[in-house]
């Protein structure tokens, strides 16, 4: 490896650097993509916290342990950290590390834009949490409601973390967005046809085009109350006209979409794992790419189905109920597809595999309870109670962090060389499946029998304390789950077994350089003719990826991304600033930093 | 376009999957989100559209004959672009110092009126507190004009680098993009003068 690294040409001084600069001005994909693994999977531990305090309080009827106050900004909180401080970013986490390594390019299409989304992404996620050193962090729900987010109602700074740091995280993912996309169109190795490229690939570039497309309409829909807050317009003032319902239809024309940004990246690390662990080819290849292209059209004419009890009338609530209702089409097809891969295959069932098994039923359970409250008969009696909570913790839980835990045990080796511990794996799958599943199984039932949501305590003739009770223990369980793959990501970096480079026996690209993979990823870029490169043409593209390198030329290392960055978030913290012109300090910041970001020689 | 590949990340001999410039697809796929930006926007007002309880209203206040000469202004200023870069692809220098400067003058003529069709509406008595036209009306074409803005100061930079003959036909693309930006930012104007004023 050393003799592979001798021709690259290095940046002049960069040996020099000590780690900490070298993540803050790095530009390479896969160490972006780590620094994001980590600090979602912080954010992670954080909202996770969150939840059990909240379990604590629920745990027992007209308990005291959490106030009314703190219980709002603790469930506001925990939503908008796991929607954009976990689910996103752990998405963009892995398609930084898998997705240009998948399709045979050296990184992604801007890499300095790839760094500027991570820094954004920080600052604004820290900026969000500062609010608790306050006291006042978010308290309106992660949907946000108007008018309650109005300055009437919302009169702290609360809501003002909320949208400006939402809007820094919305910027971050647009940008990261569409460098995924111009990468996924533009970089792929020759002979990797789009119809060749990787299932992971494919959804990350699904994925991205909703990112790019959902996250504006949001920008406005914050744009919209962030004016009525600080300027005193009208967008949600009910006595000038303003219609609260126009925040709930932008608010789920992006919120929609965000289920699947969320679920699709999981959907990708399913194809990935249970092929490769079948010794199978993908049952149906271009099936799921289309099913997964129509989740993401029909995904946008879904929204209103959030909205049953608004009272839209009965032609929408009939259209919103029929698209929802096709919508489960093509996602019970990806369904009968991970299972057609699995029948008559050689099954391995090790920790990855069984989290993606794990996932396809859990989320299938999660799916189940989704139709039922897509007919809005049902939904009138279950919205707003925990039989929803307990849906799409089914969906998330179930699907995407299952998927997510797949795709940890899966990649781990490639990125860090090591293998983690099998064992620790099965203390942990079963401890979090089952903790899992004892927290939501029940709340079905708490719903049905009518507690509702958002609300921090109930009374105990309701009947649901020993089912509240189930579910905070459950709670801790899967909680502990969690604790044991953090335990064993963190053990594994020095007890784990070498990895090789092909650990899994695996067939797409990724596996065919080392682990971890050089900066270059590849000596020079081979030539792809199948979908399975390393099942079917093994020997020529280990070949070229191991051969002399050719001239090549790698980015340099850049400190613009994370000086725009703080210009960017420090604009928006200035609106804080007790006087009116203070963000105009961080607009001048971000602007040099525009300047010299542009005329800084990159090649 | 050998060198706009190597700066992302590829040798210069490796071209792109597509054979289309990396920095121009990117910009492609971003202007598409801006679309479903500026489409929220003008849904706003849509939704808003004669709910105000107060006056003014649009039909009292807004100013067609001087609007469509602002959007004139406007429209010709994309055809300075499709001159501009014409003339930078060729290496006519002091056509495209000339033409690029059009781009920044004429933007700027489309500022000034904004600039004083806001101060009139002000004397008027609309401001963005005042109901909801004004609200949906001055975030609407405040953001436009902000695009223009923008597009104003980075064709300036892009005339100054052709002025000390850092901008030619060999990196004409660079140009190009901001181009792009431009004529998007036209043809969302088109989208407000249409749906804003001469509807009503």
């Amino acid at each position: 490896m050393a003799t592979i690294e001798a021709h690259v040409p290095s940046v002049p001084g960069a040996k020099k650097r000590s780690l900490v600069w070298d993540l803050m001005t790095t530009v390479d994909h896969k160490k972006i993509g780590l620094l994001y693994a980590v600090t979602a999977l912080l954010w992670f531990v954080v909202g996770g916290i969150e939840a059990l305090l909240l379990r604590i309080q629920l745990a027992r009827p007209a308990n005291t342990f959490l106030s009314a106050d703190m219980y709002n900004q603790l469930f506001t909180m925990h939503g908008t950290t796991m929607v954009f401080l976990v689910g996103m970013p752990i998405a963009v986490a892995l398609f930084n590390i898998v997705m240009p390594l998948q399709i045979g390019a050296r990184d992604v299409a801007f890499p300095r834009l790839n760094a500027l989304s991570y820094w954004i992404f920080l600052f604004g996620s820290l900026f969000m949490n500062f609010s608790f050193l306050l006291g006042q962090a978010p308290n309106a729900g992660w949907f946000g409601y108007a008018n309650l987010t109005s300055a009437q109602y919302s009169p702290g700074l609360n809501i003002d973390f909320w949208i400006l740091g939402l809007q820094a995280l919305g910027v971050a993912s647009i940008m990261g967005g569409v460098n995924f996309v111009t990468t996924i169109i533009n970089l792929r190795a020759p002979g990797m046809r789009m119809m060749r490229m990787p299932l992971f690939t494919w959804m990350s570039f699904i994925q991205s085009i909703l990112v790019i497309t959902a996250l504006p309409v949001f920008a406005v829909a914050l744009f919209l109350v962030t004016f009525d807050r600080f300027w005193g317009t009208n967008f949600f003032q009910i006595a000038a006209g303003g219609d609260p319902m126009l925040w709930q239809h932008l608010f789920w024309l992006f919120g929609h979409p965000e289920v699947y940004i969320l679920i699709l990246p999981a959907f990708g690390i399913l194809s990935e794992v249970i092929p490769t662990f079948s010794r199978k080819p993908l049952f149906g290849y271009s099936v799921m790419v289309f099913s997964a292209a129509l989740i993401g059209l029909i995904g946008w004419g879904v929204w209103a189905h959030h909205m049953y009890a608004t009272g839209m009338g009965p032609v929408a609530d009939a259209y919103f109920t029929i698209a929802t209702l096709v919508i489960a089409i093509p996602t019970g097809v990806k369904i009968f597809n991970w299972i057609a891969t699995m029948w008559g295959g050689k099954i391995r069932f090790n920790v990855s595999m069984a989290y993606a098994t794990a996932a396809i039923v859990t989320f299938t359970m999660g799916g189940v309870s989704g139709v039922m409250h897509s007919t809005t008969p049902h939904n009138l009696q279950q919205t707003d109670t925990y039989f929803v909570v307990a849906h799409f913790h089914y969906v998330l839980l179930g699907g995407l962090i299952m998927g997510l835990f797949a795709g940890f045990y899966y990649w781990y080796p490639k990125v860090t060389g090591k293998l983690m511990s099998e064992k620790l794996g099965w203390w942990s799958f079963w401890t979090y499946i089952a903790g899992m599943h004892m927290t939501f199984f029940p709340m079905h039932w708490t719903g049905l029998l009518g507690m509702p949501r958002r609300v921090f305590t109930y009374s105990a003739e309701l009947g649901v304390g020993t089912l509240n009770m189930v579910s905070t223990v459950g709670g801790f369980l899967s909680g502990l789950g969690v604790l044991f793959i953090v335990f064993n990501m963190i053990r594994s970096l020095k007890r784990g077994a070498p990895a090789g480079r092909n650990p899994w026996n695996a067939a797409t690209l990724e596996w065919a350089t080392e682990s971890p993979p050089v900066a270059h990823n590849f000596n020079r870029i081979p030539t792809v003719h199948s979908r399975e490169p390393l099942w079917v043409e093994r020997e020529p593209i280990e070949a070229t990826v191991f051969a002399e390198p050719e001239p090549l030329h790698m980015p340099p290392p850049s400190y613009w991304p994370i000086l725009m960055a703080a210009g960017i978030v420090g604009t928006l913290a200035l609106f804080f600033a007790p006087v009116w012109w203070a963000p105009l300090i961080g607009l001048a910041w971000t602007a040099v930093c525009i300047i010299n970001w542009a005329y800084e020689p990159i090649h | 376009m050998a060198a706009a590949t190597a700066t992302h990340g590829h040798g210069p001999a490796h071209a792109t999957a597509t054979g289309l410039d990396t920095l121009k697809l990117g910009f492609w796929i971003f202007l598409g989100s801006e679309t479903l930006f500026f489409g929220s926007l003008i849904s706003t007002y849509m939704v808003y559209k004669g709910e105000s309880v107060v006056g003014p209203h649009p039909t009292e206040i807004l100013n067609i004959p001087l609007t469509s000469i602002s959007t004139f202004v406007l429209l010709m200023s994309s055809l300075a672009v499709v001159i501009a870069l014409d003339a930078l692809q060729r290496g006519l220098r002091q056509r495209a110092l000339f033409w690029i400067m059009a781009v920044v003058l004429l933007g700027s003529g489309f500022l000034g009126f904004q600039a004083y069709e806001f101060t009139h509406f002000y004397h008027e008595g609309l401001t963005l507190t005042t109901n909801l036209f004004g609200s949906s009306f001055f975030i609407l074409t405040g953001f436009h004009g902000a695009h223009v803005t923008v597009g104003v100061l980075w064709i300036l930079m892009l005339w100054m680098d052709a002025f000390r003959g850092r901008l030619g036909p060999h990196n004409a693309l660079k140009f190009e993009i901001a181009g792009l930006y431009w004529h998007f930012v036209d043809i969302v104007w088109i989208a407000i003068f249409t749906l804003i004023y001469l509807i009503n």
